[in-house]
């Protein structure tokens, strides 16, 4: 059996969020990925962020490609449609599925092997579309579901499981993101569930594409001595320039926040993030200075992670096409058909 | 004086037009074609053409004829040699006692010339050098000058090209005059010099009727306009790019909100085709009506989501345009070669709709169907178009459409249905046509919802590796495509007018050269009951005209017998009932060798009574 339905009954005192939801009703089914998988953790911090939101769980459409990544939509929000779609995909049928209907909120979720490797052209693409949805990859290093190989993400010389080096040079999609355009790029840590829920709030909230790396350790594949993906080696080596505080544009600033050290940026939707800045020479509105800082950490073997780069002003690809309001799906006959009428014009002109 | 005969016909002939790409002559020799069927003579014209930008030879066929016979014929009997690196061929491939227009200024040996055609020079290069001094209008008025010399040889009623003229430059009006000029001068050259009018003649008459002169790629672009589509992805691929392009300018014109001035519609030039079908699926996934157009290389890269879609039971419309293959093989020539490829398109089991449109109407018409169709069925839909179709002008009948038709947006469960508890299983067949309900993504907060896969799963949509479950399904898929048999277009019939044993099956851009080669066979003596397929899924009727039948020819512009190895393989059909008449040379088939190899065929059967001796 490889569906766990989850019991249905909880506790009667459970908070609500302001549509009345429980953290419950943003749940999926059981996880059947190992436990303690990275994962597991981002999942959790998917169900936070939607409730915290108070988002309607059916107005999310959770898209994925495949591998152990690309299955977790099936572990939160069950009141969602989701598309387990085709390996290195996500992003096309995302795009369609957005140009579709544009009252819905778009996730999807990837893989290193799904996104770096057989999918890097439709990643690159649908970032630079600027396609309105949330983007994350679970960043582990290596194919899972295969059994371990390396993926396009691990470093050169971090050595696999069974003891092989990897001598191809590692892709960094989030220094991708930068230069294709994307309107929001951030990277986070599976393990660090304080920095990871306010990202995925805030990429939510954004208008455009957002992407998220989220580095995820493999418990099965790639948490070993010698992985730079394994748990270890990201605590030690994780760079944070920022930490966030997400508040909704129906909260107010509540928090005291030390004059100098925080700095509170207005997305479009009214909603605010408030930033602890914790590198000070760090600009996350400058995107080329983003892409140059994660250059220079990386050469020291450091992991950058926080919100890297954020346009305020963005646009998306409906604004590109100038589409109409209503989403196309809801368009009838009478919206869509010319009727006979322009065809006698057509004809005429024809002859 | 030529050793055979002039040929001598009004309003039937064959005029070849052989030019260099890029040189500008495809207005003028367009405009000649308009100008006959403005005449009111029903014309055919084909353009054959290199998968280059300039210099290499192109060809443009206009097939004049009064009877209505508008497929390829085959041979020429006039040919405007504009091409001096195909001029030896072009002189070789004219009909005894034809004609030979050429360009006169540089004199010729006899030795280039034949004894049995009738040869027409005019010194186009000279009297543009007289009269033009940019290089570019010497070459673009050339074109214009001979078309002015042809109207005077064929009795060709100059008024009309001239309206013609001033159509096409309409905005641009200053070009107006130089080009009537153009027109005029190679006119007068033609009735000064020359023997107007030669045996090939035109004559106005009233054959046209109601008739439009278009491509199938905008008529089947203005289908996926009237079907309903809101969301194109496409990447371009000759044949096929212009379908998008024409998508696109039908949307400026026909799908822009008047007070918001914003678009009704989305279309995305994609990275790729892997792209375009993912942006299709997703976007039908979502309750949008969504198509992409391509041609074979394209559906090679397709086949992963294709099965995908087919599996998922997600819409989605995809006009093949087909070319020769194989990937670069000969982009810019015709073939019906991926019937097989479509059919049976992906991985695993699958079973594929396929329409087969014969000229641009039906392009419009099947292109609008194939968006209710895919809806219906919740599966992909083909739109087997090919070069001849899209890239060629046809004259076809006016296009239709009933103000009063809704869009078939088949089984879907709305909120309210699923709040009176309608029971939604994503993959139930609770009528027994094989086809589930589906909910569009977003419709009730808690019922309805369900997660598409591509893996296994149960008539709930629950994820299942267990067996009985996915032969449910599996079988479940077969019944929905035997009530696609009933929903596709049904195949078109026309018997002999005696019977007969013997039938042909034939489709798509065949139908045109078919429809002249039966007159043709019919004068042999032979009667013949002719199919015009136009789906897959076969309708039943195709099994029992087969069996009719004791033997059936089908006829294809491909190698290996596609449709014929799907109807054996499909209708369970002994192959020997099906003989094979195949045409993949690239270029479009033609009249006369339909006739010729059918024809040869029956008359080696025709078996003659024996003498009985007194």
């Amino acid at each position: 059996m490889t569906y766990l339905a989850k019991p249905k009954f909880h506790h009667p005192d459970l908070p609500k969020n302001t549509l009345g939801y429980t953290h419950r009703d943003y749940e999926g089914t059981v996880s059947t990925l190992c436990a303690g998988c990275g994962h597991d953790s981002i999942t959790a911090a998917i169900i936070q962020a939607c409730f915290e939101l108070s988002i309607e769980p059916h107005r999310v459409a959770k898209i994925s490609g495949i591998g152990c990544s690309s299955k977790t939509p099936t572990y939160f929000l069950g009141n969602s449609h989701g598309f387990n779609s085709v390996h290195g995909r996500m992003p096309s049928v995302l795009t369609g599925a957005n140009l579709a209907n544009r009252d819905l909120i778009y996730l999807g979720v990837s893989g290193d092997g799904d996104s770096a490797s057989i999918g890097l052209g439709q990643f690159a693409h649908s970032l630079r579309r600027g396609v309105n949805m949330t983007y994350i990859v679970e960043n582990n290093g290596v194919y899972g579901l295969t059994k371990g190989q390396f993926s396009a993400t691990a470093d050169r010389g971090s050595k696999s499981k069974r003891g092989v080096i990897n001598t191809d040079n590692s892709i960094d999609l989030a220094a991708m993101a930068l230069q294709l355009g994307a309107s929001f790029v951030a990277r986070s840590f599976s393990g660090d569930k304080q920095q990871l829920v306010p990202i995925i709030k805030a990429a939510i909230a954004h208008k455009g594409a957002s992407f998220i790396d989220v580095i995820s350790p493999c418990v099965a594949f790639n948490n070993h001595a010698g992985s730079t993906k394994s748990f270890d080696f990201v605590r030690e080596h994780n760079e944070a320039v920022n930490r966030l505080d997400y508040i909704s544009s129906r909260m107010p600033i509540e928090i005291e926040y030390d004059p100098g050290t925080v700095e509170i940026v207005e997305q479009h939707d009214g909603s605010k993030i408030a930033l602890r800045k914790l590198a000070a020479d760090y600009d996350l509105h400058d995107r080329t200075a983003a892409m140059g800082f994660l250059q220079h950490h990386a050469a020291k073997g450091q992991i950058v992670t926080g919100l890297l780069y954020m346009e305020t002003e963005s646009e998306d690809l409906h604004a590109h096409l100038h589409t109409v309001e209503s989403p196309l799906n809801a368009l009838d006959e009478k919206d869509l058909c010319p009727g006979q009428a322009a065809l006698d014009k057509f004809n005429a002109a024809l002859r | 004086m030529p050793t055979a005969s002039p040929i001598s016909r009004v309003n039937d002939f064959v005029i070849r037009f052989a030019n260099v790409n890029g040189s500008g002559s495809a207005s003028a020799n367009e405009m000649f074609a308009r100008a006959i069927m403005r005449m009111g003579i029903p014309v055919g014209p084909r353009n054959i053409f290199p998968s280059n930008i300039q210099g290499l030879p192109t060809w443009y066929e206009v097939r004049v004829s009064e009877a209505g016979h508008l497929g390829a014929r085959g041979g020429t009997d006039m040919m405007v040699a504009m091409n001096p690196q195909t001029f030896d061929k072009d002189i070789a491939s004219i009909e005894p006692g034809g004609y030979l227009f050429y360009d006169s200024t540089k004199p010729l040996p006899a030795s280039k010339f034949r004894d049995d055609i009738s040869v027409i020079g005019v010194p186009l290069t000279a009297i543009c050098n007289r009269e033009y001094t940019d290089p570019r209008q010497r070459q673009l008025f050339k074109n214009i000058i001979y078309v002015g010399a042809l109207s005077a040889l064929l009795d060709m009623d100059v008024k009309v090209v001239e309206q013609l003229i001033g159509e096409q430059y309409k905005g641009k009006d200053k070009l107006i005059a130089p080009n009537i000029k153009a027109l005029n001068i190679g006119r007068d050259y033609a009735v000064l010099n020359l023997q107007c009018p030669i045996g090939l003649r035109l004559n106005r008459c009233d054959k046209v009727g109601d008739r439009i002169f278009i491509e199938g790629n905008t008529a089947a672009a203005l289908g996926a306009v009237y079907g309903g589509a809101t969301v194109c992805a496409w990447y371009p691929i000759t044949p096929s790019s212009g379908l998008a392009d024409a998508f696109t300018r039908h949307c400026e014109k026909l799908r822009v909100d008047p007070e918001t001035k914003k678009a009704k519609y989305a279309i995305i030039q994609a990275e790729d085709e892997l792209s375009s079908i993912g942006i299709v699926i997703g976007a039908s996934w979502n309750g949008a009506r969504a198509f992409t157009a391509t041609s074979g290389p394209g559906i090679s890269l397709m086949q992963e989501f294709i099965g995908l879609a087919y599996f998922a039971e997600i819409p989605a419309v995809l006009f093949n345009v087909q070319r020769a293959g194989p990937s670069t093989g000969m982009p810019t020539r015709t073939q019906q070669c991926d019937i097989i490829s479509c059919a049976y398109a992906s991985h695993g089991d699958t079973k594929h709709v396929l329409l087969f449109p014969e000229d641009p109407t039906e392009s419009f018409e099947f292109g609008a169907q194939a968006f209710d169709l895919a809806d219906r069925l919740q599966t992909p839909i083909f739109v087997m178009l090919d070069l001849d179709i899209g890239m060629n002008h046809h004259l076809s009948r006016p296009l239709k459409w009933d103000d009063a038709r809704a869009y078939d947006r088949g089984k879907v469960m709305t909120a309210a249905d699923l709040d009176a508890g309608k029971d939604f299983g994503r993959y139930l067949d609770v009528d027994g046509d094989g086809i589930p309900f589906r909910t569009y993504p977003g419709t009730h907060p808690t019922k309805g919802s369900f997660f598409t896969r591509g893996t296994s799963r149960d008539r709930y949509a629950k994820y299942t590796e267990e067996a009985a479950p996915y032969v449910d399904n599996m079988q479940r898929l077969l019944r929905k495509f035997d009530t696609a048999k009933d929903l596709v277009p049904r195949p078109v019939q026309a018997n002999a007018g005696k019977p007969t044993k013997y039938g042909v099956i034939y489709y798509g851009s065949t139908a045109p050269a078919m429809d002249e080669a039966i007159h043709m066979i019919e004068a042999r003596g032979h009667a013949l009951d002719r199919m015009r397929v136009r789906a897959f899924p076969f309708h039943s009727s195709v099994n029992s005209f087969v069996a009719d039948h004791d033997f059936v020819f089908v006829v294809e512009q491909n190698r290996d017998a596609q449709l014929r190895s799907l109807i054996v393989n499909e209708c369970g059909i002994d192959p020997v009932r099906l003989v094979p008449i195949l045409h993949y040379d690239g270029t479009p088939i033609t009249a006369r060798f339909i006739d010729k190899a059918i024809g040869d065929h029956l008359d080696r059967m025709k078996v003659k009574p024996m003498k009985v001796s007194s």
